[in-house]
C-alpha cells in the first residue's frame, strides 16, 4: 500500500512537470518565427515531429517487453504479467502516437503540397508501421483468454523485425523510381529560432508519453490482479505474490 | 537404517488452481495418486472434469500452484504418458493401420501399429478410412494410438462419451487388462459412473472445481 | 537427420491427405481462375499491352496471396478436427518439424496453382514479357515462400483466438507488406524489362530467411500457448 502511495505522489509530480514542458513548448511553438512560405499553419510540425519519432521508440519498448514476457512465462509468472502490461501499453500508445502523427502529417501535407496523402516513402512506411499495431492491438482482443498475451508477445517479435526491413524496401521503391514529389520534414534545415520550439517539444510530447504509458499500464496491471482475484477470490494473496512457485 | 526411499506417486497436484478470464475451472486442488492405481473422477459437467486431465497431460498449464508427474513437471516425461479425449485424436481421411504408422514414427513406440491395433480387437488390413468407422471402432482406434508407446499412466477424458454400452465394456475389459500387467496408472473421467466402476481403485467426485467431500 | 525424418513424416501426411480430399488445391484453382476473369473486367489487357505488363504482377500476386489464404486456414482445420493436434502436442518429436511440413506443403499447392495460374495470365491478358524471363523461376518460388512460412505461421496463430478465418488476413498481411512490395516489383520488373529485378530478389532472400528463422524458432511457443 505504502509503495502505490508513493507512486501516485511520483505520478503527480511528473504531471506537474509535463504540463509545465507541454505550455512552455506551447508557447515556443506559436511565438517561433513565422515561416515564409506557409505562414503560421506550419506551426503543427513542432507536434508532427516529436509524435512520429517517439512513434518509432515506443515499438522497441513493446519488443523489450515482449521478450521479457517470453522470458519470464515459466520462470516468474508474475513479472511476466507486469511484462505483458507494459507491452500492450507501449503498443496502444505507439498507435495513438501514430495517429497523432498521421494526422498532423496530414494537415502539413494539405497546406505545404496542397494534398492530403501522397504515396511517398515515409508515408507509407508510417502507415504501414500504424497497420501493424492495430494488428498487434486487434489480435490482443480477439485472442482466446489466458493466451493473449503470448500470441501477442510473439506477433510483437515479428512487428519489430518487419519495421526494418519495411523501412528498407520502402526507400529503394521510391528511390529506384523517379523522386518523390516532396523531399520531406526536416531535411531541408530550420531556421535557428525554431529550433528550441523543437526541443522543448520533443521533451514535453515524450515526458507526456511516458505519463501515459505508466497510467496505462497501472490500469492494466489493476486489471490483471481483480480479474484474477474474482476467479480465485479465497488464493487471491497466494495467486499473485511473488513468492509464488515457478512451474 | 536406512528406510525404503518413499516411493514417487503417479500424479501430485499442490494448491492448483486454473483460471480463464475470470472463470476459475480448477480452484486450489491438492492430491496425490500412487503408481498403480486407477482412478475414475466423477463429476457434472463444467467441475473442472477435463482440464485437470489437460493440466495432468501438460496441454494446459495450471495458473498457479505445482503439478509433478513422476517427479517432474508434466511436459518433461512425454514417453511415460499418454492422453485420449472423446475425440479420436486421429485424421479421418486415414486408414486405422496409416494413422498409427503416423504416430508411431513420431515418438518411440513399443508396439508396432500392427500390434495394436490386434490388442484392440480391430483388423489392421481394414482398407477402410477411419471416417467410416463406427463410433465404437473409432474409439479402439484411438485407444490404440495411446498403446503405441505403452504408457505408465493413461489419461482419459470421457472415453466412453459418444460409444455403445458393448463397446464400452469392450474397452473397460481391454484397460483392465492393461493396469493388471504391469503397474501402470490409469486415470479416466467420466459421468457415466457405473461403467467404469470395474477399473476404479479410488473415485474422485469434483464439484466446481475442487474435490467433493 | 532426425529432424529431416520428421519433417518428411509430416510432409508426406499432408500430401496425403490432401490427396484424398483435394479440398485447398480444388478451392485454390476455382479462385485464382475467377479472379483472372474479374481483374480482366478492370481494363481491357489485349487493347493495352503496356498497362497489362505493368500491372499484371501485382494482379498475380494479389490473386495468389487471396488462394493461399484459402489453403493456410484449411491445413490447419485438418489438425483441428477430431483434436488431432493435442495428440500432436503431445508426441516427443519437435514441435517446429510439424510447422516445417506444413509450409513445405502449403509451399507445394500454392506452386501447384501457380504452374497453372501463369500459362492463364499470359494467354488472358495477353502478356509479352520484356524481361529475362528465366528469372521468373526464382521469383515465384521465393515469393511463395514468403508468404506461405508466415501464414503457416500465422495460421496456426489464429487457431487460437476466436473467429481464426478472419483473423489470419488481419495479423499476415501487414507482416507481408515488405514481401508483397519486393515479389510484385519484381515480377513487374521481369515483364515490363524498364529496371534489374536484382535488387527485390535479394529483398525476398532476405525476408524468407528472417522469417523462416523467427518462425522456427518461435512455433513451440505458439503451439504450447496454453
Amino acid at each position: 500500500m505504502k509503495t502505490f502511495s508513493k507512486a501516485r505522489i511520483f505520478g503527480l509530480i511528473w504531471f506537474g512537470a509535463t504540463a509545465l514542458v507541454l505550455t512552455i513548448g506551447f508557447y515556443k511553438a506559436m511565438t517561433a518565427p513565422t515561416e515564409a512560405t506557409m505562414g503560421n499553419l506550419y506551426r503543427v510540425f513542432f507536434y508532427h515531429l516529436p509524435h512520429t519519432i517517439l512513434s518509432f521508440v515506443f515499438p522497441y519498448l513493446n519488443c523489450g517487453a515482449s521478450l521479457l514476457y517470453l522470458f519470464w512465462r515459466n520462470r516468474n509468472p508474475t513479472r511476466a504479467l507486469a511484462a505483458d502490461a507494459f507491452a500492450l501499453a507501449s503498443a496502444e500508445l505507439t498507435v495513438l502516437y501514430a495517429s497523432i502523427g498521421l494526422a498532423t502529417g496530414m494537415l502539413w501535407g494539405r497546406a505545404a503540397w496542397g494534398i492530403w496523402w501522397t504515396w511517398d516513402a515515409r508515408l507509407t512506411t508510417y502507415l504501414l508501421l500504424w497497420l501493424l499495431y492495430v494488428s498487434y492491438l486487434l489480435l490482443r482482443r480477439f485472442a482466446a483468454p489466458g493466451q493473449t498475451a503470448v500470441l501477442a508477445a510473439v506477433l510483437a517479435i515479428f512487428a519489430a523485425i518487419d519495421i526494418p526491413i519495411c523501412f528498407m524496401s520502402i526507400r529503394w521503391w521510391r528511390t529506384q523510381h523517379p523522386a518523390p514529389v516532396f523531399g520531406g520534414g526536416a531535411d531541408s534545415g530550420i531556421d535557428p529560432g525554431m529550433v528550441s520550439a523543437v526541443l522543448w517539444n520533443m521533451l514535453a510530447w515524450a515526458m507526456w508519453g511516458a505519463l501515459i504509458l505508466g497510467l496505462r499500464y497501472a490500469v492494466e496491471r489493476h486489471r490483471q490482479t481483480s480479474e484474477a482475484a474474482v476467479g480465485l477470490d479465497f488464493v487471491r494473496d497466494q495467486a499473485f505474490s511473488p513468492a509464488l512457485e515457478a512451474r | 537404517m536406512s528406510a525404503a526411499p518413499l516411493p514417487i506417486p503417479a500424479v501430485h497436484l499442490d494448491r492448483v488452481s486454473r483460471v480463464y478470464g475470470n472463470f476459475a475451472a480448477l480452484r486450489n486442488l491438492s492430491f496425490s495418486i500412487p503408481t498403480g492405481s486407477s482412478v475414475v473422477v466423477l463429476g457434472e459437467n463444467g467441475a473442472g472434469k477435463s482440464t485437470l486431465l489437460r493440466i495432468l497431460a501438460g496441454l494446459v498449464s495450471a495458473t498457479c500452484g505445482k503439478v509433478s508427474i513422476f517427479g517432474s513437471a508434466p511436459r518433461e516425461q512425454p514417453r511415460r504418458l499418454a492422453y485420449m479425449s472423446h475425440e479420436t485424436m486421429l485424421y479421418d481421411e486415414l486408414t486405422a493401420l496409416e494413422n498409427l504408422h503416423y504416430f508411431a514414427a513420431l515418438q518411440p513406440s513399443l508396439l508396432t501399429p500392427e500390434q495394436a491395433l490386434r490388442e484392440v480387437g480391430l483388423d489392421p488390413a481394414l482398407p477402410r478410412r477411419l471416417g467410416e468407422y463406427s463410433q465404437g471402432m473409432r474409439q479402439r482406434a484411438s485407444l490404440a494410438r495411446v498403446l503405441l508407446t505403452q504408457p505408465d499412466l493413461l489419461l482419459l477424458d470421457e472415453p466412453f462419451s459418444n460409444v455403445d454400452v458393448a463397446s464400452a465394456q469392450h474397452i473397460v475389459h481391454l484397460l483392465q487388462r492393461y493396469v493388471q500387467t504391469a503397474p501402470r496408472t490409469l486415470i479416466l473421467t467420466t459421468h457415466q459412473a457405473d461403467l467404469a466402476r470395474p477399473l476404479a481403485h479410488t473415485v474422485i467426485t469434483l464439484k466446481a472445481g475442487q474435490l467433493a467431500p | 537427420m532426425n529432424y529431416a525424418r520428421h519433417v518428411l513424416i509430416h510432409l508426406r501426411k499432408d500430401l496425403r491427405l490432401e490427396w484424398r480430399t483435394k479440398d485447398s488445391i480444388n478451392g485454390m484453382l476455382f479462385f485464382t481462375l475467377l479472379v483472372v476473369v474479374v481483374f480482366s473486367l478492370a481494363f481491357d489487357p489485349t487493347a493495352y499491352p503496356t498497362i497489362a505488363r505493368q500491372i499484371s504482377g501485382g494482379l498475380l500476386w494479389v490473386a495468389l496471396l487471396f488462394a493461399a489464404m484459402t489453403a493456410l486456414n484449411q491445413s490447419w482445420a485438418r489438425e483441428v478436427r477430431n483434436n488431432v493436434l493435442d495428440a500432436q502436442r503431445l508426441v516427443s518429436a519437435p514441435a517446429s518439424a510439424l510447422f516445417v511440413g506444413k509450409a513445405l506443403s502449403n509451399l507445394l499447392f500454392v506452386s501447384g496453382v501457380e504452374v497453372v495460374l501463369a500459362p492463364l495470365f499470359t494467354i488472358f491478358y495477353n502478356l509479352h514479357p520484356l524481361g529475362q524471363t528465366w528469372l521468373l523461376l526464382l521469383i515465384l518460388p521465393l515469393g511463395t515462400w514468403a508468404l506461405v512460412v508466415n501464414g503457416t505461421f500465422f495460421a496456426a496463430l489464429s487457431l487460437r483466438t476466436r473467429s481464426r478465418e478472419l483473423m489470419l488476413p488481419l495479423v499476415l498481411f501487414p507482416i507481408s507488406m515488405p514481401a508483397l512490395l519486393a515479389m510484385i516489383n519484381a515480377t513487374t520488373n521481369v515483364l515490363t524489362g524498364e529496371f534489374e529485378p536484382g535488387l527485390w530478389i535479394k529483398l525476398l532472400l532476405a525476408y524468407d530467411i528472417a522469417f523462416s528463422t523467427v518462425c522456427v524458432l518461435l512455433f513451440d511457443t505458439i503451439l504450447h500457448a496454453d
